[in-house]
């Protein structure tokens, strides 16, 4: 469907969908067979400037928002959700610096994140922190010099890969959730480490690992805004980046029913091709009608976005929630049009249902979505009333 | 380094039918591509011009339309773009073209050119050393690696059937690439907003000093005088077996065919 987008909304879609047709789908199999960051792509990434997409002009960037984001992202978990999964968390961990950063930090992380020189993670969780942030044990003590940050994040996406890391420590514990602020981290900070790499179920082909501090002594101009602000600048970053999983959910789904249509032209019983039969041609049209309308959500959400908009955090919990849960059937659905051979890892589509699935639990659960709508709900009818 | 590469507009091979009546392409609604292998001309061109400084300067003989080839070679990084298109270029056989492209490059300066080894279309490979001989240049064709560049001269491998060739030539050069020679990169955002933006210069014969005569249809010797498929080949077998039981029975075909007689 003709989505009306610009010039160059397309120019970026069509970059993308060259780039992961040419130079990812060939490797992606490979990529999630041996768990292999994808060094080589991420370099191709970079030198086509998609790393700047929604960085502002001024610091080398593209100067795109929201939107013209969806569709690289689309794009590219079309082909792979592992590699998707690594591209967006740059763009989760620069956001922080780009709604929270001052001039300086601009300056100092922006131009190199845009070239891609330099690659973003973003860390919140916590052992005993996920869903519930006020977990987070992980401390910022300020010192003459700085902070020193104790402790370790885990299931950190980028962890080991990343240059620049934005974290969220407590500050003040006695402030509950305005104790916490926001730090900028780099690789090769004294006292800050890798852990465990996590073996995974799909989107094997991006790192998940621990970050740990032990008496990490960072400068105090690493500090995001001021003290108190982390919750903030998390939850700020979440409302603009779940777009994002949205629309890696409809690329992984689209990807999923294209591979389904093209079997089930091909695949024949009773001396026919079993798209002729209803029961496979309505699966599809059912898949179809879904990825369509998740499509039409994330789209209209992320222009809402670009729009200036404030009052996103409903709207953009909506795009997560419906479109990974359509993900996750749409590719479920794609594995039982292709029967026996979709179970098995010579066919792609396995692996889609295999990444679909983490998109329901990333940033945010689609539980946590759901009490993010809801408690919308209640305010907005708290103040009609 | 002034690096100019050559290059083509053709129709996408992966999109192309033949007219079962004339055997010719059908070109009508087929969507144009840049010649595969003039891709990894500009791909050298590149990496060239980033290791010894300098510009690329990308050239096309064709119809007005080659603009949009000659705008997507400047999002994958090409500097400068000249378009030679004219009414009297059209029809050009390979001697008027590869003449056509040494006035303009003349005009454009050079060090060294590069072209693909040939176009998918016509597939002749004769454009690049042709013009490497209208312009008095050494040259070497299939070039599948650059050992070794400096600003006097240029080491290369050739490809050749059996192996490869190793060439010095001096500046200024041609040479015609293979497609081992590179993994041609992706386009850059900054490179299609470059493309949009950037003046194709269109050059007719007047601006390339080019008498009319010399070019197009006119200046080409090449007359086209029936285009067919060749007849299949005739039928074939295969002998079988160890090569002596091969060849009792190759002697014993060819005797019962009356092509050999054994005198006694």
């Amino acid at each position: 469907m003709d989505y009306l987008l610009s010039e160059n909304e397309l120019m970026v879609k069509d970059l993308a969908r060259k780039i992961a047709e040419e130079r990812i789908l060939p490797v992606r199999a490979e990529l999630d067979e041996k768990e292999q960051f994808p060094h080589e792509i991420m370099k191709v990434l970079a030198e086509s400037d998609l790393f700047g997409l929604i960085i502002p002009e001024e610091y080398g960037g593209f100067g795109g928002g929201c939107l013209i984001n969806c569709l690289a992202v689309e794009e590219i978990s079309r082909v792979c959700c592992g590699v998707a999964t690594s591209y967006a968390a740059s763009a989760l961990g620069t956001y922080p610096i780009i709604l929270f950063g001052n001039d300086g930090q601009k300056k100092k992380y922006l131009p190199e994140l845009a070239s891609g020189k330099k690659i973003a993670a973003f860390a919140l969780t916590e052992s005993t922190a996920g869903s519930d942030a006020s977990g987070i044990r992980t401390t910022a003590a300020r010192q003459a010099d700085g902070y020193l940050l104790n402790g370790t994040k885990q299931w950190i996406t980028n962890a080991g890969e990343a240059d620049v890391y934005v974290i969220i420590a407590i500050t003040d514990r006695q402030k509950g959730p305005r104790g916490a602020s926001a730090f900028i981290v780099e690789k090769g900070d004294p006292g800050f480490t890798f852990g465990k790499k996590e073996k995974k179920m799909g989107i094997r082909s991006s790192t998940t690992g621990e970050l740990i501090f032990s008496n990490c002594l960072i400068p105090a101009d690493r500090l995001l805004r001021r003290e108190g602000m982390g919750f903030v600048a998390a939850m700020h970053t979440l409302d603009k980046s779940r777009p994002g999983v949205g629309s890696q959910a409809v690329g992984v789904a689209q990807g999923a029913l294209e591979e389904a249509i093209k079997y089930a032209k091909e695949r024949v019983q009773f001396e026919r091709p079993i798209i002729s039969f209803q029961a496979v041609q309505h699966m599809l049209a059912d898949m179809a009608t879904q990825v369509e309308a998740a499509r039409a959500l994330v789209y209209a959400v992320a222009r809402f976005v670009d729009s200036g908009a404030k009052d996103i955090s409903k709207v953009s919990a909506m795009t997560k929630l419906f479109a990974t849960d359509m993900a996750m059937k749409v590719t479920t659905d794609a594995v039982q049009v292709l029967g026996g051979h979709g179970y098995m890892r010579d066919y792609p589509v396995e692996k889609m249902m295999r990444d679909a699935k983490i998109l329901q639990i990333y940033e945010g659960t689609n539980q946590i979505q759901r009490n993010v709508i809801g408690q919308e709900l209640n305010k907005e009818f708290s103040r009609k009333t | 380094m002034r690096i100019v590469v050559c290059i083509k507009q053709v129709p996408d091979a992966k999109n192309v039918k033949l007219d079962e009546k004339t055997y010719t392409l059908k070109r009508e609604g087929v969507e144009s591509i840049i010649n595969p292998f003039d891709m990894y001309a500009l791909e050298e061109g590149l990496r060239i011009k980033e290791k010894m400084g300098g510009t690329v300067t990308v050239v096309s003989m064709g119809p007005p339309q080659t603009e949009s080839s000659l705008r997507e070679a400047v999002s994958y990084g090409a500097d400068e773009t000249v378009l030679l298109s004219h009414r009297a270029f059209a029809g050009a056989d390979t001697l008027a073209t590869s003449k056509t492209l040494a006035h303009g490059i003349r005009k454009i300066g050079f060090d060294l050119i590069i072209c693909g080894k040939q176009a998918i279309d016509g597939d002749t490979a004769q454009v690049g050393p042709e013009l490497a001989a209208h312009l008095d240049l050494p040259h070497v064709s299939f070039v599948r690696k650059i050992r070794e560049i400096t600003e006097q001269s240029l080491t290369v491998e050739r490809l050749m059937d059996d192996g490869y060739d190793v060439v010095r030539l001096p500046f200024p050069a041609l040479m015609t690439v293979v497609k081992e020679i590179n993994l041609p990169r992706m386009p850059s955002l900054k490179g299609k907003m470059r493309a949009k933006k950037i003046e194709v210069s269109a050059w007719g014969p007047a601006e390339i000093g080019l008498d009319d005569t010399q070019a197009g249809l006119t200046g080409s010797p090449t007359k086209v005088v029936k285009v067919f498929a060749p007849q299949p080949r005739g039928k074939r077998e295969l002998v079988e077996g160890d090569p002596a039981v091969q060849a009792a029975s190759l002697l014993d075909r060819l005797t019962d065919d009356g092509i050999l007689k054994i005198s006694k």
